[in-house]
């Protein structure tokens, strides 16, 4: 990527603080709260200056408790406002789950559609930052499987600027994961909403040897092992999915059309993971078009591992060009 | 043997009663009465093994229908009528209910017989803005806010999930089966009403079995905390399903208030005036700022758990003979009798206005078709995804019509 000195650069702290700022100042009936989410500006810096900005009313802590940060955005709702809520870490938003599959995804089902969820809640989610157990979940999976919620993962600052302000505009709830070993990478270029919307995938490479598809921290890892691949003479096509919730099946048949092979890549556990969804939406929709089976490259049928053995547990560049390889190189 | 220095319940019951004997003087004439500590074991389900010192529910009319005192809980005649006539038509519809189910008109269904004071009471002394946050057993909330009882029962013919069709009008949230959950619902909206600066509270039905879960601490602890306008209304009604009170809890459920740091009230659900009363002086916090109340209601449920529930596998006859005898409605009706503020041609009338009117209702629940088929997917998304939308138009298709 080349670097122009005259251009801003955010890092994606910087573009979500900048989304939320412009929500809270655009719309009075927006809300943010979570634990540590005033003064600290939560515990990756995302609300910083939010709440001296905009006061204890719009910007608030709350106790430790996710399960009622989650029901509590019900209630918001209910009463008019637009909740923006952040659950500390992915580990720690399980107890909200309850309330989330039970209760915001399902209340505009309940209620016939006379109870609008305009409700986003943000979860820092993901490993790779050498934390401790439970702060490297990859939660997608339970979410993506509950109707009624949109689920979105955004890949590099810009993105998430935009991916989160669409969110926050969205009517229906909305599960924003966001990689934390993503947050303080920087990007350049303008913070705009323009572009594509949720639920339409990203191509970021052209190739046609192979479609690697990924969403999250794992898309740049997919762009390294594009990048060796070509030095081998194997172009990529590398999609960042962005949202697993819509999921876009358009451009992901799309791309088994032009490369007629597919590597799917995400570091939660294989066993249900999103590849497995996406392998066989692909088996529906361009079966007649495949050359080599579906591949994936996830993390294992195991618990987060300690930082120390986090490396070997992530999909590696390595990993991820094995099974290109073994794709491209596949006969029947 | 508890210390004495748990005894917090009458002094919380009176701070209750001296806030609002400050504000509008609701309270003032319970005050005395609740620290009297009158006729309390009649309402304590388990008197032989509850332990000293927790205090008697606040009571203002005796089981036998005689009053303890001169009080005033600010309603008229008209209102304390009323709160027979709509206790009579809860009571006629419930068991309606129960019939409905066996013809098989309604799914499975949660009767609420001998709830009727703590549910009619307790809604009674809302306001029009007030926000009610049911479980599933409050059909008679339902009755006395005036939500149109064919849309509610539309949950229990299994048509659509909630209740009311627009829960935002009612004032009425969905009917809401996971247990406590509507509690954090309950203070989140209270919240938001505060952040508006309305003068409203909303109000969290939920049983004892309930203030067993987490969403009950988390919510309890919220509102104190944001010291929101909403009143947790716990109807102790003796049994989660198969499970006593002395199995699920060691100490009393409102002592629970202490520790969250705002007011908590026993009163006894039977008596629709002391619930009213109660009720009445939380609400009046609520909307002077003063936060959260925690009222639990002692009272029984005199049927099973549901229609699919068989409660002689662990109850005795005997237990359920005993809870009859206090009666709420028989017991109001005497109260009003021999108070001279209604006469038997009243409470004939009562009887049939219930009869008539449930008679409506029922007509209008038989009446009710399936909803269209399209309904499976109408109402999850407001933007629904690309793929959710093609397999909707899969489905229609394949059902051969469209628009199903």
């Amino acid at each position: 990527m080349t670097w122009d000195t005259a251009m801003p650069e955010f890092t994606m702290v910087a573009a979500l603080n900048a989304a939320l700022r412009e929500a809270l100042a655009n719309d009075p009936r927006t809300l943010i709260f979570g634990e540590d989410v005033g003064e600290l500006g939560g515990l990756f810096r995302v609300t910083e200056g939010l709440q001296r900005e905009f006061g204890r009313e719009r910007v608030f802590n709350t106790p430790i408790a996710e399960s009622g940060i989650a029901g509590m955005c019900v209630g918001l709702a209910l009463a008019g406002w637009r909740p923006i809520a952040e659950m500390q870490l992915d580990g720690f938003s399980y107890p909200a789950l309850d309330q989330i599959i039970s209760h915001v995804a399902k209340y505009r089902e309940r209620t016939r559609g006379r109870a609008p969820m305009p409700i986003v809640i943000r979860i820092p989610s993901f490993g790779g930052i050498r934390g401790k157990e439970h702060h490297g979940e990859s939660p997608e999976t339970y979410l993506a499987h509950t109707a009624g919620l949109k689920v979105v993962v955004p890949s590099s600052p810009l993105d998430a600027y935009r991916l989160l302000s669409l969110s926050i505009a969205d009517p229906d709830p909305v599960i924003f994961l966001e990689p934390k070993v993503r947050y303080s990478v920087k990007e350049q270029g303008e913070l705009t909403v323009e572009g594509p919307a949720i639920g339409t995938a990203r191509v970021l490479r052209e190739g046609s040897a192979c479609a690697v598809i990924s969403y999250g921290a794992m898309v740049e890892r997919c762009l390294e092992a594009a990048e060796r691949l070509a030095g081998e003479g194997m172009e990529c096509r590398v999609v960042d999915l962005r949202s697993l919730v819509p999921l876009d099946v358009e451009t992901i048949t799309d791309s088994v059309l032009a490369t007629g092979r597919a590597v799917v890549v995400h570091e939660a556990p294989r066993t249900l993971g999103m590849s497995a969804e996406i392998a066989a939406r692909i088996m529906e929709e361009a079966f007649d078009h495949l050359e080599a089976p579906v591949m994936r490259v996830t993390g294992f049928d195991t618990p987060y591992p300690p930082a120390s053995l986090e490396q070997y547990y992530l999909p590696s560049v390595d990993r991820i060009c094995g099974a290109v390889r073994t794709t491209v190189t596949w006969v029947r | 043997m508890i210390p004495a220095r748990f005894s917090t319940g009458p002094g919380q019951v009176a701070q209750l009663a001296e806030h609002a004997a400050e504000n509008r003087g609701v309270g003032s004439s319970i005050l005395p009465l609740a620290t009297q500590h009158m006729n309390g074991a009649d309402a304590v389900p388990d008197e032989e093994s509850s332990p000293p010192l927790i205090p008697p529910p606040v009571q203002l009319v005796a089981p036998d229908g005689t009053s303890a005192g001169d009080f005033d809980v600010g309603l008229d005649p008209e209102g304390l009528r009323e709160l027979l006539r709509l206790m009579i038509r809860a009571r006629r519809l419930d068991r309606e209910c129960c019939s409905l189910q066996c013809e098989g008109e309604l799914t499975v269904y949660p009767p609420f017989e001998g709830q009727e004071a703590a549910q009619v009471g307790s809604a009674f002394a809302l306001g029009a803005d007030d926000f009610v946050f049911p479980s599933f057993r409050e059909l008679a909330v339902a009755i006395a806010r005036g939500v149109d009882a064919v849309e509610y029962l539309r949950y229990h013919r299994g048509n659509w999930h909630g209740g009311p069709y627009d829960p935002i009008a009612n004032r009425f949230a969905p009917i809401c089966v996971p247990v406590a959950t509507q509690i954090v619902h309950a203070v989140g909206w209270a919240l938001g009403a505060k952040l508006d600066g309305k003068d409203a509270c909303s109000i969290a039905y939920f049983g004892e079995g309930s203030a067993s879960e987490g969403d009950f601490h988390e919510g309890a602890n919220l509102a104190a905390v944001f010291r929101a306008p909403v009143i947790l209304f716990c109807q102790n009604n003796g049994w989660a399903i198969s499970v006593p009170l002395d199995e699920q809890t060691a100490a009393p459920i409102f002592r629970r208030a202490d520790g969250y740091g705002f007011p908590g009230v026993r009163v006894d659900g039977n008596d629709v005036l002391a619930v009213y009363a109660v009720t009445k002086t939380a609400v009046e916090r609520a909307r002077a700022g003063d936060g959260p109340t925690l009222i639990e209601a002692v009272t029984y449920r005199i049927g099973p758990h549901t229609t699919s529930d068989d409660a002689t596998r662990y109850r005795s006859e005997e237990e359920v003979a005993r809870w009859r005898e206090r009666d709420p409605i028989e017991r109001y009706r005497r109260y009003l009798l021999g108070a001279g503020l209604a006469d038997e041609a009243f409470v004939a009338d009562c009887g049939s206005d219930a009869e008539e009117w449930v008679g409506e209702v029922r007509a209008g629940i038989s009446s009710l078709g399936a909803p269209p088929a399209s309904e499976v997917f109408d109402f999850v998304f407001a933007e629904p995804p690309a793929t959710f939308a093609r397999e909707r138009d899969r489905f229609l298709d394949d059902l051969g019509h469209g628009d199903a």
